[in-house]
């Protein structure tokens, strides 16, 4: 939207630079107790504009900003293919003991065998889960597992001495990372379209399944919350072609205990562990995306890897130890994998065992038919079968031409829920996405469907309300002016011109 | 125990509306004969249980707490303001997502905003983004974005053996299917001077680090130039506290500043999860990766917040963006905004000489042991490099029998560096425990 103001614009938070006040200072740090040495003097920076703050005016001012937040620990969080589902409190606690927090990556084994046992057995539990032979726990993200993978699937073509091959197949559902990975390892990408029950088009699939193939990067269930019903012939396909299959591991919510993805015919998978096991999004981050893969593959993983090192004997444990596979593509990051993340997995993950993680997918899936049973007279939805963890109705109706899923999404708002995410997968129009993971009672979920009834009725009676959602009783902001954002780009403050005259 | 709050009887009456008697129904189209495997994990822990096992497995390690630490090489034990994790287990900040919607998600909007003001002003550059996953992909994404610079017309990089090690690492794991050529001196110990001479017409980028991996510091000013003359790309990768002392790398005509972002008040935790700060200049704010926040109006006439310039990002291009990354490392760059407004322009400021004192004092102390050498002839801040008189290894060994943690041992990355160890000495460590670690290895010339 387009704003006009005819005057300065109210500043509910001012910033950190707009508090300070010259000669603050929110910590002391001592003298120094060893003798000063001489400062290289044509090295020294002549200004540091950096604000002057006090502890208890930056602990303020981020407490006031927290309260503009939405979150899963404020409310629901129907947010599609991102598995908003609570974080227990008990994995900040684990992942914060001094035991891990106070260790240097590059400390020797010996005095790390805790934190090289507790990766050793995720990666075991990883595997397991996946049916998966070898795993790293390296990769940083979903995004960043991805490239780790088909970095993998190329270097193992390469290996073959197999050098024609470039190309990656790529569902029109997929998420942007699958396209945008096989292009960054300089791979041509062919969409596949899907077919009316929203699976891969197996014809289309056939089509594109040459020799030129790199494989196929399949997220199942896809991003319409359904299971692929090919996908063993899907697998089939591209290894015949000579292809293999990346799994993304997006939607292993629905997964867990369910089916096994190299059972299936995955040669490679990342998991998302701030989505599958419970790690908090932090507000867009720091995620973890471990990849596992066949034994074919195992060779390729990055390194390093945990492994034991030293074979138990004469009574002594193990020694646990970072090893380098034998073909590996290499390092993709600084040190081990987001370890923090890795011991509120581990947490996550031995709370729950293999009943409870089977019943998390249960559930969530429970929850996602459920809440499609609820909706699916009031809103359409294009692909309607039973769903996995999350579904895709459209937020747009024939006779109210003016709304769209964005106006469906912001009246959310209003009614104290975050919005489900909405434009996407690309083929459904309007599309609203809705993931309301297993740890949402059913009366959150009635609440929710009543809302989406109710606007949806709103759409066609009252659309100005859905217009001007949100509204200001209900939320700290309103609606953003995104092209003067794009068109001003003003990406960072400063402190204010007279500040230094303020200190004399 | 799990985080499920279904009754038996919501559960069924939820079955019942979906139309299925139980939940098995709900998985008929995943193949029957994958279905339900068995999952061979241990059996479930209740909460007292597993905090005691976590508590256990945290307590085996020996951790910098109980050693004296005087390992760097990338990561270092600062010490962090009490108030920073305090604020982050707000769960309004930790349980957040993305902010996509700006309307719920100001708080996490506009720390973003600060943090990437504090971060261009530290650097002495025009804009930083939200942040990459750490040091090491924020030098890969540098590379690039300078080979999209040139749209991969330019296929020459020249990097400094002074760069990281592992981020030299994952630039080539990065690089290797691009037909790029790295380049670097043949002494690992190559000077601004050298790398000078290694720059070409063909060069996208050239890519030092400040102070570089064995500590020494340099004024760039020269190799920038050298670099533009070729219209090259120039990337400083820099260490966030020594900034609060030394003249920034955008004063040097930097076109790109990045780094590792740790140091800001992020704990060690065995590694990650970090933070890889990027910033650069306006003008090339659009080949830029990552997440970037703008300030803007909303609806109701308030200043406000929100993600910018995002066609460049994969969910709307593609496999025409410019990176795949599909997240930042939020609640890190929110840990490092913090560090950097408690401490302010005086705290960084006393960090950094603080760092810089002590590390001075402790190069002259072990200066004066017998068979040892400070190899730093050019100006350190906090990490300098000294040969030793027997295998780093051999003496790191000896030092953890007395407790302490020695420092890195450069001849594993570097074959021309037998022998020599890299110290690195922060605010943190105090000068009785400096004498103690140079009278350990005053006894190691004597034999053991």
């Amino acid at each position: 939207m387009d704003i006009k103001l005819d005057t300065a614009p109210k500043i509910v938070e001012p910033t950190l630079y707009e508090l300070s006040s010259p000669g603050r200072v929110g910590v002391d740090f001592p003298d120094p107790d060893v003798p000063r040495a001489k400062l290289p003097d044509a090295l020294l920076r002549e200004k540091l504009p950096l604000p002057e703050l006090s502890e208890v005016d930056v602990v303020r001012h981020f407490v006031k900003l927290s309260t503009f937040n939405y979150s899963v620990d404020s409310g629901f969080y129907p947010l599609g293919s991102c598995t908003m589902k609570y974080n227990p409190k008990i994995n900040e606690d684990t992942a914060r003991l001094p035991g891990f927090v106070a260790l240097h990556p590059l400390q020797p084994i010996e005095t790390t065998q805790g934190a090289l046992v507790l990766m050793y057995q995720l990666q075991e539990w990883l595997k397991e889960i996946s049916g998966f032979d070898a795993l790293t726990l390296q990769p940083a993200a979903g995004a960043h597992g991805e490239f780790t993978g088909v970095s993998m699937m190329r270097a193992y073509h390469r290996d073959r001495g197999d050098m024609k091959r470039n190309k990656m197949l790529v569902p029109d559902s997929a998420h942007g990372t699958n396209p945008a990975t096989s292009a960054m390892t300089g791979l041509k990408v062919v969409e596949i379209p899907s077919d009316e029950r929203g699976n891969v088009d197996l014809g289309a699939l056939r089509a594109e399944a040459d020799d030129t193939l790199v494989g196929m990067m399949l997220t199942n269930p896809n991003t319409l919350g359904l299971f692929d019903e090919h996908v063993e012939e899907i697998c089939k396909i591209v290894h015949n072609a000579g292809g293999l299959m990346y799994g993304d591991g997006a939607n292993m919510n629905a997964m867990l205990g369910i089916t096994k993805m190299a059972d299936l015919g995955f040669d490679v998978m990342h998991y998302n562990l701030h989505k599958t096991f419970s790690t908090p999004h932090g507000g867009g981050g720091p995620g973890s995306g471990p990849v596992g893969a066949t034994a074919a593959l195992a060779d390729f993983l990055p390194a390093p890897i945990v492994d034991i090192v030293e074979e138990e004997a004469d009574g002594l444990p193990p020694l646990y130890g970072l090893v380098t596979p034998a073909k590996t593509i290499g390092r993709i990051k600084a040190f081990h994998g987001h370890f923090g993340v890795l011991v509120r997995a581990f947490t996550y993950i031995a709370m729950h065992g293999p009943d409870g993680l089977r019943n998390v997918s249960e559930y969530a899936v429970l929850n996602a038919n459920y809440l499609l049973a609820r909706l699916r007279d009031t809103y359409h939805v294009p692909y309607d079968r039973t769903c996995m963890h999350e579904f895709v109705a459209e937020g747009r109706w024939k006779d109210a031409p003016d709304i769209h899923a964005l106006d469906v999404a912001k009246r959310l708002m209003d009614y104290g829920f975050h919005p489900p995410t909405n434009y996407f997968p690309l083929i459904v129009h309007e599309a609203l996405m809705v993931e309301p993971t297993e740890t949402e009672n059913k009366d959150t979920l009635d609440a929710f469907a009543d809302a989406m009834i109710k606007i949806a009725e709103e759409a066609h009676t009252n659309p100005e309300l859905l217009h001007d959602a949100p509204h200001a009783e209900n939320t700290p902001f309103g609606r953003l002016d995104e092209v003067k954002a794009a068109k001003d780009l003003i990406l960072c403050c400063w402190l204010p011109e007279n500040y230094s005259e303020q200190e004399q | 125990m799990t985080y499920i709050p279904h009754s038996p009887k919501e559960r069924d009456e939820m079955l019942a509306t979906i139309g299925v008697e139980k939940l098995e129904d709900l998985f008929q189209a995943i193949p029957a004969a994958h279905r339900y495997p068995a999952l061979n994990l241990p059996a479930a822990l209740t909460e007292m249980e597993a905090a005691t096992e976590l508590r256990e497995i945290a307590e085996s390690n020996e951790t910098t707490n109980e050693l004296l630490s005087f390992l760097g090489a990338g990561v270092y034990n600062h010490y962090i303001p009490a108030a920073i994790d305090h604020i982050l287990q707000r769960g309004e900040f930790y349980t957040a997502y993305t902010p996509y919607q700006p309307e719920i998600s100001q708080g996490t909007l506009q720390a973003i905003f600060e943090y990437q003001s504090m971060m261009a002003q530290l650097t002495g550059m025009d804009v930083a983004n939200a942040s990459h996953y750490d040091g090491a992909t924020a030098v890969a994404e540098a590379v690039n974005m300078a080979l999209a610079q040139f749209r991969g017309k330019r296929k020459r990089i020249v990097m400094s053996q002074g760069v990281h090690p592992q981020y030299r690492a994952t630039t080539d794991t990065y690089t290797q299917f691009s037909g790029l050529e790295i380049v670097s001196t043949e002494s690992s110990l190559g000077t601004p001077d050298a790398l000078m001479e290694l720059i070409d017409e063909n060069t996208a980028l050239v890519i030092v680090q400040y102070p570089d991996f064995f500590g020494r510091l340099y004024d760039y000013t020269k190799l920038a130039e050298a670099a533009h003359a070729v219209k090259a790309l120039f990337c400083v990768v820099a260490n966030p506290i020594a900034l609060g002392l030394l003249k920034p790398p955008g004063e040097m005509g930097a076109d790109m500043v990045v780094g590792e972002g740790q140091p800001l008040g992020i704990p060690l935790s065995y590694g990650g999860p970090y933070l890889g700060y990027f910033t650069t200049r306006s003008k090339y704010v659009r080949k830029m990766a990552g997440r970037l926040v703008g300030e803007s109006v909303d609806s109701r006439g308030q200043r406000a917040f929100v993600l910018t310039l995002t066609p460049r990002e994969q969910h709307i291009k593609r496999e025409r963006a410019t990176s795949n990354i599909c997240s930042n490392q939020g609640l890190l760059v929110l840990a490092a905004g913090i560090y950097m407004s408690l401490l302010g322009k005086t705290g960084m400021r006393h960090v950094a000489e603080l760092c810089y004192h002590k590390a001075h004092y402790a190069a002259e102390q072990i200066a004066q042991l017998p068979g040892f050498e400070l190899c730093n002839a050019e100006p350190f801040f906090h990490e300098f490099t000294v040969s030793c008189p027997e295998p780093v290894a051999d003496i790191n060994a000896h030092l953890l029998e007395h407790g302490i943690l020695g420092g890195y041992d450069l001849g594993q990355d570097y074959p021309d560096m037998e022998n020599r160890m890299l110290i690195a000495v922060t605010e943190k460590i105090t000068k009785d425990e400096i004498d103690t670690f140079v009278a350990i290895l005053g006894e190691v010339n004597h034999g053991h």
